[in-house]
C-alpha cells in the first residue's frame, strides 16, 4: 500500500558490511571547484563519521550541490582531496600528485554511494521495479531472482509494494522519489546523498519523502543531505552545516546550530528562512 | 500526343511484370534495406565518436561528415565500386562475394556499401538529435548508480533516445528506397536498371520510365504505411506509457511481421 511507510518493518536497511565500515566515511580536505572562472568551492572541509546524518544548508548558489556532487566525482574537483570509506574519490596518487582515475574505477567506486537528485531522474522506460533491479542486476551480477526479492522488499519499505509493476510516469512525485530512494539503496550503499530531494515535490508529499529519509538516518545510514526543509534538518542531523559563497562557515549539532546560531551569515539566513 | 503511346506496355509493365523484374524489384529492396542496416550501425558510431573526450575520434567523427554529405553520392558510389581496391592496396570489393546460399555481385557490395556509408552521415545526425533529447539527469543517475558509460548509454540512454530517431529514420528508409536507382550506373540490375535496359532497347522512354516509377511509389507507399503505423504505435504507447519499451518496440513492428507474413 502506498499509504504507509513502514520503514524498518523488517530490520534494518545497513548491511553488517557497512556498519563495519572504517569510522569516518567521507573526508573532505580544502576542496576547491570552478567552472570557468567562476569559483564555486574555495576550500569546503568536513568530515562525516559512520552512522551519521550531516545536513548541509545556505542560500542557493553557495556550492552545496555542487559541493554533493563532487563527492561521488558528477563534478571533478580542481584541488583539495575527497576520501570515501579511506579510499581517494575520482583520482589515483602518485608521486605526491593527483591523476584521475580510469572510468571502471571510478564506476566502481561510486557504486558505494547512493545518490537521489532533486528531479528523481527514474529512468521513465522501467517500471518501478526495474529501475530499482538494474543496476544490482547489470553492476553488480546479482541474479535475477535475488534482485527481484530484495527489490519488492525495498518498495515494501517504501510504501510502494502495489506500484510494482507501474511505469514512473503513472506515479507522483513522492511516489517517484521514494523509488528513487529505493534504487540508490538497493545498491546497498554505505554513504546516501540526497541532493535537494524535496525540492522539486508539491507540499503535500515532501512528508512521506521525508519519513523515509528520517527512518533511514534513525537506523544507522551515513547520509549528506542537502536541503531547504530546516525542520528535517532539526529532527534527523547530527549536525548541520552551514554554506556560504564556497566554503562552510559554520557547522554543529542542530541544537546549536538552530538556537545559537555563531555567525552573523548564519543567523541572517536562518531568520530569512524560518 | 497520347496516341503515340503504348498503352499496352504500360499496362503489361505493371500487371503482369515479369520475373526479371522481380528479381530486380526484390534486388532494389535488399540493397536499401541492408545499406539502411549499415547506416544506421555507422550513424551510432558516429555519433558515439563524436561525444568522446578523445580529440582524434571526434574530428574523425566530423570529417566522416564533412567527406559524405558534401560530396555526390553518385561520385562515392563511383569511387568506391572502381577505387576503393587500388586506394586500399587490397580486395575490399571482391568480383563476387560468396555468401553460402547465394552470391552478391561484386557492383552490389560496392553498391551497398556507398549507400551504406553516405547514409551513415545522415543518420549520424540524426541519432545525436535522438541522444541530445535525453534529459542529462538520467545519464547521472546512471552513472551515480556505478554504471560505466558504454552500459548507461545501452540500457538507459539509447531507448530512450530511439523514441525521438524512429521518425526521422522511417522517412531516410523511404529515401534510400528511391536512392538506390543510383547503382544502375555501377550494373547493378536493380528497378531502374531493368527500365533503363528496356528503354535503351525499344526507345520507348515514356512506356518504361512511368511503369518503373508506379513500381517505386508501390515500395514506397507500402513504407509510408508501415512507418505511420509504426509511429502511431509509438505515440500510442508514450500517451500509456504501461509498456516497457521492448513491449513497445514488439508492438511497434507487429505490423511489420503480419504484413511479412502475408496478412493484409
Amino acid at each position: 500500500m502506498d499509504s504507509g511507510i513502514g520503514l524498518g518493518a523488517r530490520g534494518p536497511l545497513i548491511p553488517a558490511a557497512a556498519r563495519e565500515a572504517a569510522e569516518v566515511v567521507v573526508r573532505a580536505v580544502d576542496v576547491h571547484k570552478r567552472f570557468g572562472r567562476l569559483k564555486v568551492l574555495k576550500g569546503v572541509d568536513l568530515e562525516v563519521k559512520r552512522r551519521e546524518t550531516v545536513c548541509i544548508i545556505g542560500p542557493s548558489g553557495s556550492g552545496k550541490s555542487t559541493f554533493l556532487r563532487c563527492i561521488n566525482h558528477l563534478e571533478k574537483i580542481n584541488s583539495g582531496r575527497i576520501e570515501v570509506n579511506g579510499h581517494l574519490i575520482g583520482y589515483r596518487e602518485r608521486d605526491g600528485k593527483l591523476i584521475e582515475d580510469s572510468e571502471s574505477s571510478i564506476a566502481r567506486q561510486r557504486r558505494e554511494i547512493g545518490m537521489v537528485f532533486q528531479r528523481f531522474n527514474l529512468f521513465p522506460h522501467m517500471t518501478a521495479l526495474g529501475n530499482i533491479i538494474e543496476a544490482p542486476i547489470r553492476v553488480r551480477g546479482i541474479p535475477e531472482q535475488e534482485a527481484i526479492a530484495t527489490g519488492e522488499e525495498l518498495l515494501e519499505r517504501v510504501g510502494l509494494a502495489a506500484k510494482r509493476d507501474v511505469y514512473p510516469g503513472k506515479l507522483s512525485g513522492g511516489q517517484q522519489q521514494r523509488v528513487a530512494i529505493a534504487r540508490a539503496l538497493a545498491m546497498n550503499p554505505t554513504l546516501m546523498l540526497f541532493d535537494e530531494a524535496t525540492s522539486a515535490l508539491d507540499p503535500e508529499v515532501i512528508g512521506e519523502v521525508l519519513e523515509v529519509m528520517e527512518e533511514l538516518a534513525r537506523e544507522g545510514m551515513t547520509m549528506i543531505v542537502v536541503t531547504h526543509e530546516m525542520g528535517f534538518a532539526r529532527r534527523a542531523a547530527d549536525r548541520v552545516a552551514m554554506m556560504d559563497d564556497g566554503r562552510i562557515i559554520e557547522e554543529g549539532p542542530p541544537e546549536h546550530f538552530f538556537d545559537a546560531p555563531t555567525q552573523e551569515r548564519t543567523r541572517q539566513f536562518l531568520s530569512m528562512i524560518i | 500526343m497520347l496516341a503515340s503511346v503504348d498503352w499496352h506496355i504500360i499496362w503489361s509493365r505493371i500487371f503482369h511484370p515479369d520475373h526479371i523484374f522481380l528479381r530486380a524489384m526484390y534486388t532494389t529492396v535488399y540493397i536499401a534495406v541492408i545499406a539502411q542496416v549499415i547506416g544506421i550501425v555507422l550513424g551510432l558510431i558516429a555519433a558515439l565518436m563524436r561525444q568522446s573526450k578523445l580529440l582524434p575520434l571526434r574530428l574523425l567523427s566530423g570529417l566522416y561528415v564533412l567527406i559524405f554529405r558534401g560530396t555526390p553520392l553518385l561520385v562515392q558510389i563511383f569511387f568506391i565500386y572502381f577505387g576503393a581496391n587500388l586506394l586500399l592496396g587490397f580486395t575490399l570489393i571482391p568480383n563476387t562475394l560468396h555468401l553460402g546460399l547465394f552470391n552478391l555481385d561484386g557492383a552490389v557490395v560496392a553498391g551497398i556499401l556507398a549507400l551504406g556509408i553516405n547514409e551513415g552521415a545522415y543518420m549520424r545526425e540524426i541519432i545525436r538529435a535522438g541522444i541530445d533529447a535525453v534529459d542529462r539527469g538520467q545519464m547521472e543517475a546512471a552513472r551515480s548508480l556505478g554504471m560505466t558509460y558504454r552500459l548507461a548509454m545501452r540500457r538507459i540512454v539509447l531507448p530512450q533516445a530511439s523514441r525521438v530517431i524512429v521518425p526521422p529514420l522511417g522517412n531516410e528508409f523511404n529515401n534510400m528506397l528511391k536512392t538506390t536507382s543510383l547503382v544502375f550506373t555501377i550494373g547493378v540490375y536493380e528497378m531502374f536498371a531493368d527500365a533503363e535496359i528496356h528503354y535503351s532497347q525499344t526507345f520507348k522512354p515514356v512506356e518504361f520510365f512511368l511503369a518503373v516509377a508506379f513500381w517505386y511509389l508501390v515500395l514506397t507507399g507500402v513504407w509510408t504505411i508501415i512507418q505511420a503505423q509504426i509511429e502511431r504505435k509509438l505515440t500510442a504507447s508514450e500517451r500509456g506509457d504501461e509498456l516497457s519499451f521492448l513491449e513497445r518496440l514488439s508492438q511497434a513492428w507487429t505490423p511489420v511481421s503480419a504484413w511479412a507474413r502475408g496478412a493484409r
